[in-house]
């Protein structure tokens, strides 16, 4: 007889992401270094900046009567050249815009589509929110996952809820959403991903007609135009 | 069955370019406007009874009368964050008829003063922001917006910005904090932003459907408007009906329509051979209600009467083949996500939550756990400066005072099969 798999007895504490003696905040026990310089704005005489994303950096700022508002804009931009908001990009950014890189910083964290980690530059979402998920959606992303393993192009994520619960399961793929997925369309769907494809053209969402049966030419009164 | 409104042609080709939209009577609408004094303009809406239909439901019109008269910048944002799961109709209504909302968005910018607006979407809505987008160019180069639009000395600079994938951003505050560039963090209030909103500016923010709904007000007179609906809940209103159903989809309503008869008449009820268990009335953090309640007229405040409420009109039906812990489990996840970390008790109280339920699913838990998860929604609610909290402690506290036996079995099962897969070792 042996004793019981200590392994398997709960550690409520493993969710929780630990730092040096228990605490939840990373660095804690490093003194702040006072004699540091301050975060500066990068210095345009040594900062290279492409043309093309100063452009478009600048056309955003003017299009706000406070250029701070041209933070996301700017880190979007900097993610479509680069895939993510590489540290490089955010420091020509910051320059752009006469802001430290560290508030740039700071913005990107926040959100979820701004990626702070490297990763493939082509962007699937697949909802694995309350609607989806009872439609199906987490068997869906594994599918999709064990489909696109490897592929270091794509970067593949279950994704808060989408704004898509009609066509559930979904998945977006750089922004076009597709859905409903059946499970044996996957396979297709996982190499239209990986070709750069159009996905599912015909269970794209912007071709969806409407549902209310008081709409003329809705699915209720055009049955052949749903797949519902 | 009242005619449709916001819906009305929706899915006519080529709705979404400002040729269709004009032959269709758009833009009329704004013209009236412009032959009203903003007194006027204001007392309209409020007459109209138009409560806003992104989820706190108030009023339009008082609202909007409470933006301060003076030379002021002011501003009027559109909010298209639209992110309570559950929640589809903004993206139909900018997708198909995105000149509805323009129309819509002048007219409240006139009304309050605002000579620059933003529309703040979501950025995950990619294609319908790059129609919003070409329609926003065909509106100027048509003299809807820039300078003296229509010669009416009216100057507007309508703007669209595209948020980048966070939930907190549909709550107002967080909203305009994220519209400056910075982390979308919820302000605290008093000031309201109708005082001081965007860059310090008295703001006027309002949902996509309820600005949509500004043009057809206008057409119509404030009176028959809110001539349709009931009391105090006047109009029609998009409900986006999803999960367990055979039809989902956005519907039209009347203010006032059985429950019923939206979730079994139009989305068609749940899969042959089951049964409701219980359904969200708006969005998910509305607390849940049971089969028991289908019959409840849907209108702001029968909902709010049977102890939840309308909020975004975001109907999610839960059939019985589903357990209430993996719901619960789903919803504590995303408000967990999703906190901005500003306040403890959201904070800490989401997070909680979610490790709490996950111990009933890895059988972990003690039926105890149950009152001290019903403790902690109790800790969040009022506690802090928005209410994405209690938009998670609402819906899980409801959950677990309807379908509390269901948790204690569960909670016993997941024990015995933890029980078998610990003592598995020990018997080999």
């Amino acid at each position: 007889m042996s004793d019981p798999d200590l392994d398997l007895l709960p550690e409520f504490h493993t969710s929780v992401q630990r730092f040096d003696k228990g605490s939840r905040i990373p660095g804690w026990d490093r003194a702040a270094d006072l004699d540091k310089d301050p975060a500066e704005v990068p210095d345009p005489a040594d900062t290279e900046v492409p043309a093309e994303l100063r452009a478009e950096i600048e056309a955003e700022m003017a299009r706000f009567p406070d250029i701070h508002s041209a933070a996301i804009p700017a880190l979007f931009a900097v993610q479509r050249r680069d895939g993510w908001c590489t540290p490089e990009g955010i420091r020509q950014a910051a320059c752009v815009m006469g802001v430290t890189p560290a508030y740039l910083t700071s913005v990107a964290t926040f959100y979820d589509m701004l990626n702070t980690e490297p990763c493939g530059p082509r962007q699937v979402y697949v909802c694995t929110n309350i609607s989806c998920s009872l439609c199906g959606a987490d068997e869906l992303l594994g599918l999709l996952q064990e489909e696109l393993q490897g592929n270091e192009e794509v970067h593949l994520r279950g994704f808060e809820c989408l704004g898509a619960c009609d066509i559930a399961p979904m998945v977006s793929v750089d922004g076009v959403y597709v859905g409903p997925v059946p499970f044996d369309e996957v396979p297709e769907l996982a190499r239209q991903i990986a070709a750069g494809e159009d996905p599912l053209p015909a269970r794209q969402l912007v071709k969806r007609p409407s549902a209310d049966p008081k709409v003329s030419g809705s699915a209720a009164t055009n049955p052949e135009g749903s797949d519902a | 069955m009242t005619d449709l409104l916001l819906f009305k042609g929706i899915d006519e080709p080529g709705l979404n370019t400002i040729d269709v939209y004009r032959r269709t009577g758009g833009y009329e609408s704004l013209k009236k406007a412009f032959s009203m004094p903003h007194a006027e303009l204001i007392e309209q809406l409020t007459d109209s009874g138009l409560r806003g239909r992104g989820g706190a439901g108030f009023s339009m019109g008082k609202k909007a009368s409470f933006i301060p008269q003076g030379d002021m910048q002011k501003y009027v944002v559109c909010n298209a964050d639209e992110s309570e799961p559950g929640t589809f109709k903004d993206r139909e209504l900018i997708q198909k008829n995105p000149h509805q909302l323009i129309e819509g968005v002048i007219i409240a910018s006139y009304a309050v003063g605002a000579t620059i607006s933003f529309i703040y979407i979501r950025g995950e809505y990619a294609q319908q922001a790059d129609i919003l987008e070409a329609a926003l160019v065909e509106a100027r180069e048509a003299g809807y917006l820039g300078e003296n639009i229509l010669g009416s000395g009216f100057d507007l600079d309508l703007q669209l910005y595209r948020g980048a994938g966070a939930y907190i951003c549909g709550e107002e505050t967080g909203l305009l904090d994220s519209l400056e560039g910075k982390r979308g963090n919820p302000r605290l209030k008093p000031p309201f932003p109708a005082v001081e909103g965007l860059y310090g500016g008295p703001t006027l923010i309002n949902n996509v459907e309820t600005l949509s709904a500004v043009p057809h007000i206008i057409d119509m007179g404030a009176k028959e408007y809110a001539a349709i609906g009931v009391q105090d809940s006047t109009g029609t209103k998009l409900v986006s009906v999803s999960g367990n159903v055979k039809r989902p989809g956005n519907y039209e309503i009347e203010l006032g329509t059985p429950s019923r008869e939206i979730i079994y008449g139009l989305a068609g009820g749940p899969p042959d051979g089951r049964e409701i268990k219980c359904w969200f009335p708006g969005g998910s953090s509305s607390p849940v209600l049971t089969a028991d309640d289908l019959d409840l007229s849907y209108d702001f405040d029968t909902m709010a009467k049977a102890g939840s409420m309308l909020g975004s009109g975001a109907i999610i039906v839960v059939d019985d083949s589903n357990s209430v812990v993996d719901v619960a489990y789903k919803l504590a996840h995303f408000y967990a996500h999703e906190s901005c970390g500003k306040c403890t008790p959201c904070r800490e109280g989401t997070k909680w939550t979610e490790t709490m339920i996950s111990r009933i699913k890895d059988g972990t838990a003690t039926p105890m756990d149950l009152d001290i998860m019903a403790s902690v929604q109790d800790q969040i609610i009022g506690h802090c400066l928005c209410v994405l909290g209690d938009a998670m402690a609402m819906p899980v506290g409801s959950l677990i005072a309807k379908f509390r036996d269901e948790f204690e079995v569960e909670i016993e099962e997941a024990r015995q099969r933890r029980e078998r897969e610990l003592m598995g070792g020990v018997l080999a």
